[in-house]
């Protein structure tokens, strides 16, 4: 306060000597007549508007109506969407409408003067306050915890405990399975035939084009306890390169099938599945946070927030020219979690 | 006139000018320009028409015999299907080289493009431009569709088609004004960034499927307007600009002394 020196009523000093102790109540600024308590034709136009908002409700209203009866939904995309335009626009025209006319009312018709009602002490009487500390004086004297030890021991273990009927089940829930090797292997064994994405179909070798991009899930997935969650982990996907383009490590040149890679879908950073290919790059995108993987490369990270390369599935071809997965993976595939490398 | 010739010296009277000038030389031109070049081509030899056409249009980046340059790729064998494609769409000619050809009004009619894929799939074997039952997407089954659709395309093209970006300003266009045919054709032979989804991977009859989905998305959202079907960020900005900015203005009104 001391430095605002611009007041309007009062020049403040910045040692704040002459600030009173007490700032008297301004009251309320003085009170402004508004166009309808002056001139009665505006008073007669904002009744007139006021009016037309209400009457532009009831008209929303009867369209409303009109519109559930002879617009139904019926059974196509074009009068679905045609129904609940009309619906909405009506019910919105029907309520909006009340309360604007209604704020209108208020603020152009209505009395405006400013009226102010002071609180009442928020303090009880002495007389209430001392009967109420004698009320608590009396019951611990009559409770007489001071003296029965054995009770009040009772007492806070059973209220201690208690809670526990609440707590253990809430606690016992979190984290229900601790088994974490279960984040480690999928269902790829040594031969599980690769195949298609949703239609179960085993994939020939042959039948991979160069530049073919395959959705691939293990055979059998369908026939596993819980087929979501172990297709969750073992989604892979397949693309056939120009075999020159390919970089391989020299511990994996066993890996890929003429030209033919598989890796796993599921991102090394979050999880999500890593399905945008780029056919020409060779880069593979992640929809979720951009990152992106150099299929031609080991599936290392070129951009974006993942930290690992794409586990990569061995792969062969069976005696029918099938592929089918050498072993699972060799790492545990998606996102890190803490006990990954133990 | 006498009120026109009283404004000749205002300072916009230049503008005005300009722009009744360029508006003039363009309406002009738009009634007197050529109309486009439509080749009565034999139809005897399409193979023969179909070169004179690539020699004169194609060859600088493909090659006079369609095997390519350092410019464009190798044309033998992308078959009749690819050319249709690039062609119809307007993707081919290239009108200038970037991350991406767009899609634009077509150079070629429907006889040329015909002839040009005849010699395109003369110079060796490939996917051949597909059949009108091929494409037709009221035989094919809408549900089977989007679960092939989910696990093959949405990921590029949005979980309705309505496309989205890739790297380096590259994209997955919008499938809701692509014909049957080019939707069948871009599957089977993958065309710029798109992989390659050939019979084996999805069959013609999964590949009708996938089409009768995306017919299907045409009709937009029972809902209401679906925006784009772009998600979040239109929605979003949808609530938060004009829904909340209707809010915070009756609030305002609301707050504010009649006058």
């Amino acid at each position: 306060m001391s430095k605002n020196k611009q007041s309007r009523d009062v020049s403040v000093p910045d040692d704040g000597a002459d600030v009173p102790a007490r700032f008297t109540d301004p009251g309320h600024p003085e009170y402004r007549p508004r166009q309808s308590d002056l001139d009665p034709a505006a008073d007669k136009r904002a009744e007139r508007q006021v009016v037309a908002l209400f009457g532009l409700s009831v008209l929303g209203t009867v369209g409303f109506l009109v519109a559930y009866f002879a617009v139904p939904p019926g059974n196509t995309v074009a009068s679905m969407r045609l129904s609940n335009l009309l619906l909405g626009l009506g019910l919105f025209l029907a309520m909006f409408s009340i309360g604007a006319a209604a704020v209108h009312w208020s603020k152009s018709l209505m009395n405006v003067h400013e009226r102010s009602e002071d609180r009442h002490p928020l303090r009880s009487s002495d007389q209430t306050r001392a009967a109420a500390v004698e009320m608590l004086r009396e019951g611990a004297t009559d409770s007489a915890l001071g003296r029965r030890a054995v009770l009040k021991g009772a007492m806070v273990s059973a209220l201690v405990l208690a809670p526990l009927t609440v707590a253990v089940p809430l606690i016992g829930n979190v984290g229900a399975d601790w088994n974490v090797s279960k984040l480690k292997h999928t269902m790829w064994r040594k031969g599980t035939k690769l195949t298609i994405d949703p239609s179960g179909r085993p994939i020939k070798a042959a039948d991979v084009t160069v530049g073919s991009l395959f959705h691939v899930i293990p055979d059998g997935l369908d026939k596993t306890a819980h087929p979501l969650d172990e297709k969750a982990k073992a989604i892979v996907l397949l693309v056939r390169l120009d075999p020159r383009d390919l970089t391989e490590a020299a511990d994996r040149k066993g890996w890929s099938y003429q030209g033919i890679v598989a890796y796993s879908k599921v991102c090394t950073h979050v999880g999500c599945p890593v399905a945008l290919y780029e056919q020409q790059t060779h880069h593979l995108l992640c929809p979720c946070h951009q990152s992106t993987f150099d299929v031609a490369d080991g599936a290392k990270v070129v951009f974006g927030p993942a930290k690992r390369p794409l586990p990569q599935l061995p792969i062969e071809v069976d005696a029918d020219g099938y592929l089918i997965a050498q072993s699972d993976f060799h790492e545990p595939v998606g996102p890190t979690f803490w006990e990954r490398l133990k | 006139m006498n009120a026109l010739a009283a404004r000749r010296h205002h300072r916009f009277a230049p503008i005005v000018l300009l722009l009744l000038a360029l508006i003039g030389t363009g309406s002009v031109y738009a009634a007197l320009a050529p109309s486009r070049a439509t080749a009565a081509a034999p139809s005897a030899n399409d193979v023969g028409a179909g070169q004179n056409l690539f020699r004169a249009n194609c060859a600088t980046c493909h090659g006079m015999s369609g095997q390519g340059t350092k410019s464009g790729p190798s044309l033998i064998g992308v078959g009749a299907a690819a050319v249709d494609f690039q062609v119809s769409t307007g993707r081919m000619p290239l009108a200038a080289s970037g991350p991406q050809a767009p899609a634009k009004p077509p150079q070629f009619d429907a006889q040329q493009t015909a002839q040009l894929a005849a010699y395109v799939a003369s110079l060796g074997p490939g996917p051949a431009v597909p059949t009108g039952a091929q494409v037709d997407a009221s035989k094919g089954d809408v549900a089977n569709g989007m679960a092939l659709f989910r696990t093959n395309c949405a990921m590029c093209h949005n979980a309705v088609g309505a496309g989205g970006a890739l790297s380096g300003g590259k994209y997955a266009p919008s499938l809701w004004s692509s014909s049957s045919r080019t939707i069948y054709e871009a599957m089977l032979t993958g065309p710029q960034s798109m992989p390659v989804f050939n019979n084996a991977n999805l069959t013609p009859v999964e590949k009708r499927d996938v089409i009768a989905y995306i017919e299907a998305q045409r009709a937009g959202s029972p809902g209401g307007a679906d925006l784009g079907s772009l998600g979040p960020v239109s929605e979003g900005l949808w609530t938060w600009v004009v829904g909340m900015g209707l809010l915070i203005g009756c609030a305002v009104w609301i707050g504010a002394k009649s006058s």
